[in-house]
């Protein structure tokens, strides 16, 4: 009795290992690259990393179908290198000699993806299923693009500064600098505001405008 | 007509060293200096350029600070005083150098859209934007790369061809209105707020070089940049495309025939020494030329290093993949002997794997001049040093300051003119009739910020910029060499510096420097006319994309080329013959030929007690 139970058990484990193959059509292929993502801190890859796997796609396959009955040994792993790579297949709990459709464990996986990088310490690019591709990140888009806030410092204070200079030179004249309409300062005008070809001779510079002395 | 009485000063002789510089110094001095030295034999260049600028660039910029120092006039007063038919040279520096503005200041805005969108983490030309239902990047990005797709999609929004100009796009109208915001703030107060801007814009642009230096240096693949850019090939010297771009570099490097040397050196006292000056200027502007190279090509060096990397690390993972072989088991080291014992084993796998071939060579090979090489090659380069946003902001304020204050010699030969020739109303001041030169100068500048801008702005660059310069300063060296007379022209610099030209001087004005300048025009107008004009277009549709589509301009476009290269000069010949009919051959007009000393120049107690607005 034991030993026909046990031929049993055998035969249906055997029949189970002959499901993942890697010309099965239900099965993905997987691409952990440990070294590349984690350098120095790079673990080994070995029978518990590989229990950890199986685990972890259970809970993803529990997660998605809401199904408690995938367990460890619904997930076959075939195949495994030095790569570290290695194929994997779904046991249908309720019927170990069938296979869960590809698209199922498609959508189960990605639906859990995060989870499962996060369990190994690596990412999208790091840990491949090499037919599913990665869901793309969304930039991420601030309500106002940064540039326009950038622009808005630099138009402020360049207009900021041609307020201040018109101001300062419309109101400038009036402080009686004796400085021509005609803004081209600095000009030879002399000190009393006579242009020098109006005069007849040469400058003196003798001549000031301090009018501190001559206020009547 | 000309009041000297009422010229502006220079606060000090620094101010005015200082934007003559920064005249000379531009953005050329960064992108295309490196380029050229590169494609031309590296270290090799080193003689044709310093040959070119003894014999043509230093005598042209000592003739130009002369007169203007001379005659205390710009460039209209100057040539209408050396000789009533050669008025129609300084009508078209006016010419050439707004049109140039137009454009440079173009130039300006771009870097300031590259500075505004540096200040984001990650920088958006380091990655691709999704497509329009998120399922995948955008098309065009992923065919080019991300700092193409950022430079002709998301800056220039370019249309496929010079034909369809596409619509404003109101980014780049929004940075081009405040790159002229910032010309006008400087000008206001004229030279006075100049002296002050060129204090910053000068020297900024070298303490930038030489942090990019120091850190260049300390980057990988520095070395090989460095040792690609200056290992010579001497026999690149029998070339006579070599001389010619030596020539046109040089020339278009020192800003010469813009008129605005003239118009700042006029601000001068008489008695400077403009022989220094014109040496100091020229010399600086070539060390500037050459300590930027090195900055750039370490970068080039790096980005080449990297590349090279990243094809090596590509094709290490495809092997990988393919034979299983554990994780980081191949790399860099043993890339070449893996590779051989998998090539020998299993060939036929090997070859389907289509491996990239990968040589540092070739990366270095991939040069670029221009805004090729400022805003996709530089900006590729910046993504990958670490602290990318601050080399970033740098590097574009750098390129902001190269530009602004090669802005301002361009527009002072503009507005000096304008005032010369009595076109501004008295009443006018002055700061409301630079706002109004601002202005429609901005107008006009949209044409750029069209879909086809920078088709157009490459027609500004390469025809306006280049042949009428040359024409300019031929008539210009030939006028005061020939008309107002080399005799005359030594006197007077004899009455300003104490000493007359030496020998050197004398004999490449009389004879050296027109030859030469004739010479590399008419090689550089034969060049151009054998090459049929045509234009590299971005068009993603293009079967080779992403390499440029190379369409020829179609005639109408080809009508208005020939517009622009002849327009500007055309008044040399316009303005000679008007004189030649209304005043016969002596040219006399109401103005005498000779030009007279005003009383204040030769007392100079006058301009020195002059109220000079902000002095010190």
């Amino acid at each position: 009795m034991l030993g026909a139970l046990l031929v049993l058990l055998g035969t249906t484990a055997c029949l189970a290992q002959d499901l993942c193959t890697d010309e099965t059509s239900e099965g993905f292929k997987v691409r952990l690259s440990i070294k590349t993502a984690l350098g120095q801190q790079a673990y080994v890859w070995n029978e518990s990393e590989m229990f950890l796997f199986r685990a972890t796609l259970a809970f993803a396959m529990r997660q998605h179908f809401k199904n408690n009955e995938y367990n460890v040994s619904s997930i076959l792993v075939c195949n495994e290198t030095q790569r570290v790579s290695f194929h994997f297949v779904v046991l249908d709990p309720s019927d170990s000699t069938q296979l869960i459709q590809k698209t199922a464990v498609e959508a189960a996986v990605r639906k859990s993806r995060h989870r499962i990088n996060s369990a190994f310490l690596l990412s999208d690019g790091t840990l491949e299923f090499l037919q599913i591709p990665p869901t793309l990140a969304t930039p991420y888009s601030p309500a106002t693009p940064p540039w326009l806030i950038a622009f808005g410092v630099v138009i402020g204070a360049v207009c900021a500064g041609i307020i201040v200079m018109l101001v300062s030179s419309l109101l400038g004249p009036k402080k009686g600098k004796g400085e021509d309409d005609d803004e081209e300062e600095g000009g030879g005008v002399g000190r009393n505001g006579i242009a020098c070809d109006a005069l007849d001779g040469a400058c003196n510079g003798g001549f000031s405008d301090d009018d501190r002395l001559t206020q009547m | 007509m000309a009041k000297p009485q009422e010229r502006p000063e220079w606060a000090n002789k620094a101010q005015y060293l200082l934007t003559c510089i920064g005249f000379a110094v531009g953005v050329g001095n960064v992108w295309r200096f490196p380029y050229l030295c590169q494609i031309h034999g590296g270290g090799a260049f080193l003689i044709p350029y310093l040959i070119a600028l003894v014999f043509e660039g230093l005598p042209l910029l000592y003739l130009e600070l002369a007169i203007g120092q001379r005659l205390r006039m710009g460039s209209i007063g100057v040539w209408n005083s050396i000789s009533p038919f050669l008025g129609g040279v300084g009508i078209s520096s006016m010419l050439v150098s707004f049109l140039v503005s137009l454009f440079y200041n173009t130039i300006v805005a771009w870097v300031l859209w590259y500075f505004f969108n540096s200040f984001q983490d990650p920088l958006p030309w380091s990655q691709c934007p999704l497509n329009q239902n998120l399922t995948a990047y955008n098309q065009e990005c992923v065919d080019s790369t991300p700092s193409n797709y950022f430079w002709y999609r998301q800056t220039l929004n370019i249309t496929p061809n010079v034909e369809t100009s596409g619509s404003l796009q109101w980014w780049m109208v929004i940075c081009l209105a405040t790159a002229w915001f910032v010309v006008y703030v400087c000008f206001i107060r004229g030279i006075e707020t100049i002296g002050k801007a060129v204090y910053v814009t000068v020297t900024l642009p070298y303490v930038v070089l030489t942090i990019f230096l120091v850190r260049a240096l300390t980057l990988p693949g520095a070395a090989d940049g460095l040792k690609y850019l200056f290992t010579p090939e001497w026999e690149i010297l029998m070339n006579p495309q070599v001389w010619l771009d030596a020539a046109t570099q040089i020339f278009f490097s020192l800003s010469v025939a813009f008129g605005g040397l003239i118009v700042f050196s006029s601000y001068n006292p008489s008695d400077n020494d403009c022989e220094k000056d014109a040496v100091v200027v020229g010399l600086v502007n070539s060390a500037t030329s050459l300590y930027a190279s090195v900055s750039v090509f370490s970068i080039l060096g790096f980005k080449a290093k990297n590349n090279y990397v990243s094809c090596l690390q590509s094709n290490i993972l495809a092997l990988t993949d393919r034979f299983e072989i554990g994780d980081q088991n191949m790399t860099l080291d043993n890339y070449e002997q893996m590779l051989g014992y998998l090539n020998s084993t299993w060939p036929e796998e090997v070859a389907q794997l289509n491996l990239r071939p990968c040589d540092l060579q070739t990366f270095l090979d991939q040069s670029a001049s221009g805004t090729g090489l400022a805003f996709i090659v530089f900006t590729e380069a910046v993504i990958e040093m670490p602290g990318s946003q601050v080399w970033a902001v740098l590097f574009f304020v750098m390129l902001f300051s190269l530009g602004l204050s090669t802005m301002f010699g361009n527009l002072e030969g503009v507005l000096n003119p304008l005032m010369e020739l009595n076109l501004v109303p008295k009443w006018m001041p002055r700061w409301l009739f630079t706002g109004i030169v601002c202005l429609v100068a901005f107008l006009m500048s949209l044409i750029f910020t069209l879909g086809s801008g920078n088709y157009w702005l490459e027609i500004f660059n390469g025809y306006v910029g280049s042949v009428p310069f040359l024409i300019i300063s031929f008539f210009e060296i030939v006028g005061v060499v020939y008309v107002y007379g080399l005799k005359r022209f030594s006197e007077d610099i004899h009455a300003m510096t104490g000493r007359r030209p030496n020998i050197f001087w004398r004999a490449c004005w009389l004879v050296i420097s027109p030859l030469y300048l004739l010479i590399v025009f008419v090689a550089y107008v034969s060049v151009q006319a054998d090459k049929h004009p045509n234009y590299p277009a971005w068009d993603p549709s293009h079967v080779d994309f992403p390499q440029t589509n190379v369409t020829p301009y179609p005639d109408w476009v080809f009508a208005i080329i020939v517009l622009l290269s002849g327009l500007p000069v055309a008044p040399i010949p316009l303005v000679a013959l008007y004189t030649l009919i209304c005043c016969g051959l002596k040219g006399r007009r109401s103005l005498p030929s000779e030009p007279q000393p005003s009383p204040c120049v030769a007392d100079n107690d006058c301009e020195r007690d002059a109220v000079v607005v902000g002095a010190g």
